[in-house]
């Protein structure tokens, strides 16, 4: 059992890893159409040319090590979300091809746009995706057993959104420590308007989503559970006040950092409502689990070889540490 | 059409379109591992100007093959549920591993490989250089491991139609393992060193940037003489290996109908494989020789495809003909080899127009035989999908066909606006040329000993110019 809760915790982290990183590449995709010339447009495409791979690298590995823990949470999430799971991949795939294509390309607005389009379609339906995921799925016999557009309501559209906005918000906050002149200072002002379409769906979420799932409320309500949920919402307001308060002081590094803070906050919100819920509403993470031999062997490869990524990536991050200057990238 | 079809089609579309990539950046990177540490040693700053040229090339196929592996990577749940439920605790740790070991590796160290010049040392940039390299070889280990554990399944116990782990090492280091990926990396590093020979020749021939071209045809030719006989050899032991362990397949790849009973059994240059009629149309033969290559004496048994039952068997008709042509190619690559090593000994390698077209002509055969061998592969290995225990037919998802319809025609758009625009900016990068006049900055070839540099940069600019 306790292996099991390990792979909660492991599978939870990489999730948010993910969404907390490649959050901001898609944010300032997003942003990008904001650029006012083909300057200010290399320079936002500078601050992340050299990391979005490795950021992006975080779904891939979150989708391996979902199988090979939870492969019941992998197939049948993955049969029911199919559209919207697909069309994430296919904003990825414009959004990756991106950075390469326009680097060598005369016709930079094709690439322009496929930058910003792949990464609207890929966050819009990234949330459309969690909406679905939190909506519940069909299941009989540990396979999917819904129809093709079970996924498709006005809750996951919304979520869809707000993470978009979201994302909109990580990735202005990133702009902000990377860049200099007008680019920042645009990035200020989104910051500020994303920040404001966050708190909004939050609160809109904090209703809805109970409303739902009564089963959520039953849970933040039960012991011991009750002593500790209560900080979520609170660490969220907090994080939104700091963030609009260092909005207002120009600082460079705290808006990002509270930001992260409010996607910390909301995740653990959602996380502790769900579990021991796999897939909602009635499959356990002990019956989603694999063998444990399977757990074990895995586990090793993360507790070995993990801390290792986590280093070098950390290290490629201060290798590339400061100012995007004008004139970076690829036109080395 | 069913979503079984629909599905195999997509993913052996989606696959066949990402293994282009890869196939190339496996090998290219070993390429300019050599290039960055010959510049390292001889401080000759034409190999580091070589190393710029071809990292773009490298760049445009890695970003490619980035964005087409992850659809891959999801494809096995949307897809092929039931199969990636009835094997998970087997089959997915190993992608698990694929992405801690290898891809985080190309990933994380690709960004300084790329833009890291000014920011990192040239030691450091050259371990960035050969982490990539290492990465992409260490990506083939695993997912070559997946997909050999599908062909010869090893190290599991079966409990009511789900696999579980015995022992992992058996797992990964299944019989068909060694010689898959021996192959596979082959193909790679083969793929990429005629790609590479090609280009240079077509320059040669154009006249242009011939000291520069000259030096990475060179390094080519030379890599390619160690790994053109290598492969052939390696090709052997794979078929070998499918006669012990997948009988079936060598039947169909061979079109081999009847065991043979008295005397060897013939090889089969030309056929047409009729899977109705258990029998070959228009064949040419070769007496004795399929049990010669099989077995190593003339008169060895062979399994026939007609002792196994109609619904066990694979496609003939695919598998004979696109063996035939993988087989060829590697014949043929040996080959052209074997006349470089004549012209080098008559030192004539560089002003033999015929060979240098010959080398323009045959660049894009890797890629060509690494798709061919690959179906060979998998359709080889059908009716099951983890061979002779799960049927393909009991793989698929619960979905509606229509699901896939869509998937596969963005698929088929993707892959045709990507595709296009991934060719038309390689061509261009091409066409473009090296850029031999921009000077390096002082502290990009600040590492070797101060006087040489000097000397040879002059040197370089002398015979580009
Ligand atoms: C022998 C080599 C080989 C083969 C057979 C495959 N791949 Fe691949 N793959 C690579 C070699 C590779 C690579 C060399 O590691 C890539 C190619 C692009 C790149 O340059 O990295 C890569 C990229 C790549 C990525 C993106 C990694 C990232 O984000 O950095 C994924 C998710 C996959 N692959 C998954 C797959 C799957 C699920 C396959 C089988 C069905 C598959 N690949 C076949
Ligand atoms: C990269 C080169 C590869 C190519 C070109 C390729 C090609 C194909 C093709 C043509 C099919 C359809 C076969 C048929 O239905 O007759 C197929 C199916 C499949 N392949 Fe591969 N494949 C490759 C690598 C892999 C790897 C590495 C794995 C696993 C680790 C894999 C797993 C599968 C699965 C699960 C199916 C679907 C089930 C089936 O049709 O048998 N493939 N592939
Ligand atoms: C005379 C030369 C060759 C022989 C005898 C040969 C033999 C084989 C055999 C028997 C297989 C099927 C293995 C199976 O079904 O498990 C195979 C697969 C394959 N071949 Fe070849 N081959 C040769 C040359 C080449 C060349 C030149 C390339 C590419 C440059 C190549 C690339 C591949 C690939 C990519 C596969 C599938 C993956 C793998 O099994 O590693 N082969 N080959």
């Amino acid at each position: 059992m306790n292996l099991i809760h390990i792979w909660v915790f492991l599978v939870g982290l990489v999730v948010i890893l993910y969404v907390m990183l490649d959050g901001f590449n898609l944010g300032v995709g997003m942003l990008f159409p904001g650029a006012a010339n083909r300057a200010e447009q290399d320079v936002m495409m500078a601050a992340i040319a050299p990391v979005w791979d490795a950021n992006q690298t975080w779904i891939v590995f979150g989708g391996g090590a979902l199988f090979a823990s939870f492969p019941m949470i992998y197939t049948v999430l993955f049969s029911a979300l199919y559209i919207p799971l697909f069309t994430f991949l296919f904003g990825l795939i414009f959004r990756g091809v991106a950075f390469e294509f326009r680097a060598n390309s005369h016709q930079k607005h094709i690439w322009n746009r496929a930058f910003f389009g792949g990464s609207l379609v890929a966050a819009f339906a990234q949330g459309v995706t969690l909406g679905g995921y939190i909506e519940g799925i069909r299941v009989r016999a540990g396979i999917f057993a819904g129809g093709p557009w079970d996924w498709l309501t006005p809750f996951s559209i919304m979520t869809g959104v707000a993470l978009t906005a979201g994302y909109m918000l990580l990735g202005a906050g990133y702009l902000i420590i990377k860049t200099t002149g007008p680019v920042q200072e645009r990035a200020y002002r989104q910051a500020f308007w994303a920040g404001g379409a966050v708190a909004l769906f939050l609160c809109i979420v904090a209703v809805w989503t109970p409303y739902h799932n009564p089963e959520f409320v039953a849970n933040w309500l039960s012991r011991p559970r009750i002593y500790g949920v209560w900080v979520f919402p609170v660490l969220s307001a907090a994080s939104f006040v700091l963030l609009f308060h260092h909005l207002k002081k120009r600082s460079e590094i705290q808006p990002f950092v509270w930001s992260l803070m409010i996607f910390l906050s909301a995740y653990l919100a959602l996380q502790s409502a769900i579990y021991p819920c796999a897939i909602l509403p009635d499959i356990s993470v002990a019956e989603a689990a694999s063998q444990p031999e399977t757990l074990i062997f895995t586990l090793w490869g993360v507790a070995l070889i993990l801390p290792v990524v986590l280093g070098y990536v950390w290290y490629s991050y201060r290798v590339f540490r400061g100012k995007v200057a004008y004139g970076d990238g690829y036109e080395q | 059409m069913d979503v079984l079809s629909l599905s195999r089609i997509q993913f052996g579309l989606t696959t066949a379109f990402h293994i282009l990539f890869p196939t190339l950046t496996i090998g290219l990177s070993l390429y300019l591992v050599i290039l960055e540490g010959l510049w390292l040693r001889t401080g000759n700053e034409i190999y580091y100007r070589m190393y710029r040229f071809w990292i773009k090339i490298f760049a445009i196929h890695f970003a490619v093959g980035v964005v087409s592996g992850i659809t891959l990577e999801f494809e096995f749940g949307t897809n092929f549920a039931r199969f990636s439920q009835a094997v998970s605790n087997v089959f997915a740790p190993l992608l698990a591993y694929e992405g801690m070991t290898a891809f985080f590796l190309e990933a994380g160290f690709l960004g300084i490989m790329l833009f890291g010049w000014k920011r990192v040392s040239p030691a450091v940039h050259f371990l960035s250089t050969c982490l990539v390299a290492v990465g992409a070889s260490l990506s083939a280990f695993w997912i070559m491991a997946a997909n050999a554990w599908m062909q010869t399944p090893a190290g599991y116990e079966l409990i009511h139609g789900k696999f579980h782990v015995t022992r992992f090492w058996d797992v990964i280091f299944n019989p068909a393992f060694p010689t898959h990926l021996t192959h596979m990396l082959l193909a790679s590093y083969e793929t990429a060193v005629f790609a590479v020979a090609g280009i240079s020749a077509w320059f040669l021939l154009k006249r242009q940037h011939e000291a520069f071209f000259r030096k990475s045809l060179s390094i080519a030719l030379v890599m390619a003489a160690l790994i053109a006989p290598l492969q052939v050899v390696a090709g052997d032991f794979k078929g070998q290996n499918v006669a012990r362990y997948q009988p079936a397949k060598l039947a169909a790849m061979e079109a081999h109908w009847d065991t043979n009973t008295q005397g060897g059994a013939p090889f089969v240059a030309f056929a047409f494989p009729d899977m109705k009629a258990e029998k070959n149309l228009c064949e040419i033969t070769i007496p004795d020789m399929l049990s010669l290559i099989i077995t190593h004496s003339l008169h060895g048994e062979v399994r026939g495809l007609k002792t196994f039952p109609p619904e066990d068997r694979p496609n003939a008709a695919i598998t004979f003909w696109t063996f035939r042509i993988m087989a060829g190619i590697g014949f043929l690559l040996a080959g052209v080899m074997l006349w470089a090593g004549y012209l080098a000994f008559r030192k004539r390698l560089f002003d033999t127009p015929l060979f240098l077209k010959t080398l323009v002509m045959i660049q894009p055969l890797g890629f060509v035989a690494t798709v061919v061998g690959w179906i060979t592969v998998e359709v080889g290995r059908q009716p099951w999908v983890v061979y002779g225990l799960i049927r393909t037919k009991d793989s698929v998802s619960p979905i509606a066909a229509g699901n896939v319809v869509w998937s596969l025609g963005m698929f088929l758009i993707l892959f045709a606006v990507v595709g296009g625009s991934y060719f038309y900016f390689t061509l261009k990068v091409l066409r473009n040329g090296p850029d031999a006049e921009a000077p390096a900055t002082p502290s990009e070839v600040s590492i070797p000993a101060s006087g040489k540099i000097t000397a040879t940069n002059a040197a370089g600019r002398e015979v580009t110019s």
